[in-house]
C-alpha cells in the first residue's frame, strides 16, 4: 500500500529525457552552441577574449528585462513599455546625480520611477481591465516622453560627485574578471527561476496565465499579483537603465527605442508562451544569447546589418513554429 | 425539527437544514419557500429544468447569494453565509461545472491552488512539493483514482479531472460536496468513474448534492432526489420509490407534485 503510494507520488508522465528533448529552451541552446562552434571555425573574430567579452555583456541588458518580460508573459500579459521605462530610469538617475547626489540616491530614484510607472501600469490592467497591449503602449509613449522633459531632451554624461563609482558600477569587472552586467544577469536570473519555480507567487503566476477565471475561483489574489508582476517587469528594465548607465557613460533620450521587441523576442524564443502559462528564467536568458550570437555572428562574417532583423525574426517564426510542432505531436 | 429519519429506524441530526428559504430578485421569485434536510452520507440529486430554481439554491447554499426570507441550519444551530469563503469554512465545498483547473499545472498544483503547503520562516516560505504530491497521492488513493499527482491537467480524461477538482474537496474538511453537472460533458465510461468518485465521498460520510439532467447518473447514485418547478420544491422522494418516468413527470409537470 505504501509502497504504491510512493510510486504513484513519483510517477511521471515522461521521463526527464523526453522532457529534455522536448523543450525548447534545450533546442535554441544547441542552436546557440552549434553557431558558436560554426564561427569560431569560420572566423579568427569570434572566439577572442574581447569579442566573447562583448557578446556577454552586450546580451545581459536585453537578458535582465527578458526575465521580467517571461514573468508578465506567463501571466498571459505583455508590456510594451520596457524600453521607454529603461530610458526614463536612466535619465532620472543621470539627472538626479547630474544636480549633484549620490549614487545611491540617483538608484534609489530610478528604482522608484520604474516601480511607480509598473504599478500605474499593473493597475490599469488589473483593476480597470484595460488590455495590457494598450495600457503598456500608452506607457511606452508616456514613458520616453517625460524622459525628454526630465532632460530637456539632452544628453546627459556628467554624474556629479560619484561619476567614477556609476562607471565602475556598469564598466566594472568585479568578480573574476566576469563583466558586472553579466554577473548582475546571473543573479537576477537564479532569483527569477526561484521565484517561478519554489514560490506561491511564482505558481500564481502559471495558475493565472492557466486559466485566469480558475485561480479566481480558487481564492488566488488576482489583481494584487497582476499588479506585482508589471511592476517587476519595470523594475527589471530600471536596473537595466541602471547598469546601462554606467556601461555607456551617458544618457540620451533615445536608448532603448525598440528594445522591447527584442526582449518578447527573447522569452518567446526561450519558450515563453504568449498565450500564458508557460516560460522559465533560464529560455529568457538563452532567448537572449541566439538574438546577440545571431547579430555578432552577421558582422564578423560580413554580411550587411540589414540583414539582422531577417535573420532575428526567422529566429522567432521558427522558435513558435517548433513549439506547435512539438505540441501537435504531443496531442496526436 | 433538526432531526431527519434516517435508515433503520434510527434518527439523525441533520448536517443542513433549510427552513422556508425564499429568493427574490426584484420581482422576481426564483425559489418560493423551499424547505428540505440533508444527511450525512446521503447523495441527492437536485433536479430541475432550466430557471427551476435549482442554481439560484446552490448559490445559496454556497454562498454566494443571501436567502431573502428563512433560515438555514447547520448540524442544528442556524448559519448565515454572506461569502461563499465562508460557507467554505463552515464544510460546504463546490464544484463548479467547468471545475476551475489550470491545464498547465499538475494534478498536484490543481489540488492545492490557492491553498499551497508551503515550509520557510517568517515571511521567507517556498512551496513543499514534497508535501504536496504525498498529501494529494493520498487523496487519490482514498477516491481510488488513477489520477497521478505529477500529471499535467492538459493531459487528463474527463474522469481524471474531476477527481482533481473532488481532491480539492478532501483538503478541509468538508462535509457537503455541491456538484454541477459533474457528468455533462464527458464519455460514458468516464461517467461510470465520477460516479464512483461520487461514491467514495459517500462512504467517507459526506453529503453529496449532485445537480444533474441525467437521469441514469442519479439513478445509479442518488439515495434521494429533489425536484424543483417553478421556484418550488415539487418533490423530495427516495430513489427507490421513484422511477426515471415519475422525476420526468415531476420536472416537466406532467405531474402536479407527489
Amino acid at each position: 500500500m505504501s509502497n504504491s503510494l510512493s510510486e504513484a507520488i513519483d510517477k511521471r508522465q515522461q521521463s526527464w529525457r523526453s522532457g529534455l528533448l522536448g523543450s525548447q529552451t534545450f533546442w535554441v541552446f544547441i542552436a546557440v552552441i552549434t553557431a558558436s562552434l560554426a564561427l569560431s571555425m569560420a572566423t579568427d573574430s569570434f572566439a577572442t577574449s574581447k569579442n566573447l567579452y562583448n557578446i556577454t555583456r552586450n546580451v545581459t541588458f536585453v537578458a535582465i528585462i527578458a526575465l521580467g518580460m517571461t514573468m508578465v508573459i506567463i501571466t498571459g500579459g505583455i508590456d510594451l513599455s520596457v524600453g521607454s521605462v529603461l530610458c526614463l530610469s536612466s535619465m532620472v538617475l543621470a539627472v538626479t546625480m547630474h544636480a549633484g547626489y549620490s549614487i545611491e540616491v540617483g538608484i534609489l530614484s530610478a528604482v522608484a520611477t520604474a516601480l511607480i510607472v509598473g504599478a500605474v501600469n499593473g493597475a490599469l490592467i488589473a483593476y480597470v481591465g484595460l488590455p495590457p497591449f494598450v495600457v503598456t503602449l500608452g506607457m511606452l509613449s508616456i514613458a520616453r516622453s517625460l524622459a525628454m522633459v526630465a532632460s530637456g531632451n539632452t544628453v546627459v554624461f556628467e554624474f556629479g560627485p560619484d561619476h567614477a563609482k556609476l562607471l565602475d558600477l556598469g564598466g566594472g569587472a568585479w568578480l573574476f574578471g566576469i563583466a558586472n552586467p553579466v554577473v548582475f544577469m546571473i543573479i537576477l536570473a537564479l532569483i527569477t527561476g526561484f521565484v517561478l519555480r519554489n514560490t506561491q507567487f511564482g505558481r500564481y503566476l502559471f495558475a493565472i496565465g492557466g486559466n485566469e477565471h480558475a485561480a479566481t475561483t480558487t481564492g488566488v489574489p488576482v489583481r494584487v499579483i497582476k499588479v506585482a508582476v508589471y511592476m517587476i517587469s519595470a523594475l527589471s528594465a530600471g536596473i537595466a537603465g541602471i547598469i546601462q548607465t554606467g556601461w555607456l557613460g551617458a544618457v540620451t533620450t533615445n536608448i532603448g527605442a525598440g528594445m522591447e521587441l527584442q526582449v518578447i523576442a527573447a522569452a518567446v524564443i526561450g519558450g515563453a508562451n504568449l498565450a500564458g502559462g508557460g516560460g522559465t528564467a533560464l529560455g529568457a536568458i538563452i532567448g537572449a544569447m541566439l538574438i546577440e550570437v545571431i547579430r555578432n555572428s552577421l558582422g564578423l562574417l560580413g554580411i550587411n546589418a540589414f540583414w539582422q532583423g531577417a535573420f532575428i525574426g526567422g529566429a522567432i517564426l521558427f522558435a513558435v513554429l517548433f513549439d506547435r510542432l512539438a505540441n501537435f505531436r504531443r496531442s496526436d | 425539527m433538526g432531526l431527519a429519519a434516517g435508515g433503520e429506524g434510527w434518527l439523525r441530526l441533520a448536517v443542513l437544514e433549510l427552513r422556508h428559504i425564499s429568493k427574490h430578485f426584484g420581482a422576481i421569485e426564483a425559489v418560493k419557500d423551499v424547505s428540505f434536510s440533508l444527511e450525512a452520507g446521503e447523495v441527492i440529486g437536485l433536479m430541475g429544468d432550466n430557471g427551476a430554481g435549482k442554481s439560484t439554491l446552490v448559490k445559496m447554499i454556497a454562498g454566494n447569494f443571501r436567502p431573502s426570507s428563512g433560515t438555514m441550519l447547520m448540524d442544528g444551530a442556524e448559519v448565515v453565509l454572506h461569502r461563499p469563503l465562508e460557507a467554505r469554512r463552515h464544510g460546504i465545498e463546490i464544484v463548479h461545472q467547468d471545475l476551475a483547473l489550470c491545464n498547465n499545472l499538475t494534478a498536484a498544483a490543481n489540488v492545492f491552488l490557492g491553498r499551497e503547503l508551503k515550509m520557510g520562516v517568517g515571511p521567507f516560505k517556498i512551496l513543499d512539493y514534497k508535501a504536496m504530491y504525498r498529501r494529494a497521492a493520498e487523496i487519490f488513493t482514498e477516491l481510488k483514482s488513477e489520477t497521478r499527482p505529477r500529471d499535467l491537467v492538459k493531459r487528463m480524461s474527463g474522469g481524471q479531472r474531476q477527481a482533481v477538482a473532488i481532491a480539492r474537496t478532501r483538503l478541509s474538511d468538508a462535509k457537503i460536496v455541491l456538484m454541477d453537472e459533474p457528468t455533462a460533458a464527458i464519455s460514458v465510461r468516464q461517467v461510470a468513474e465520477v460516479l464512483n468518485l461520487i461514491r467514495r465521498l459517500r462512504d467517507q460520510g459526506i453529503t453529496v448534492v449532485l445537480i444533474s439532467h441525467r437521469m441514469p447518473d442519479l439513478f445509479a447514485v442518488a439515495d434521494r432526489v429533489i425536484v424543483m418547478r417553478r421556484g418550488t420544491k415539487v418533490a423530495d422522494r427516495k430513489i427507490a420509490d421513484s422511477s426515471a418516468e415519475e422525476v420526468t413527470g415531476l420536472i416537466t409537470g406532467a405531474i402536479e407534485t407527489v
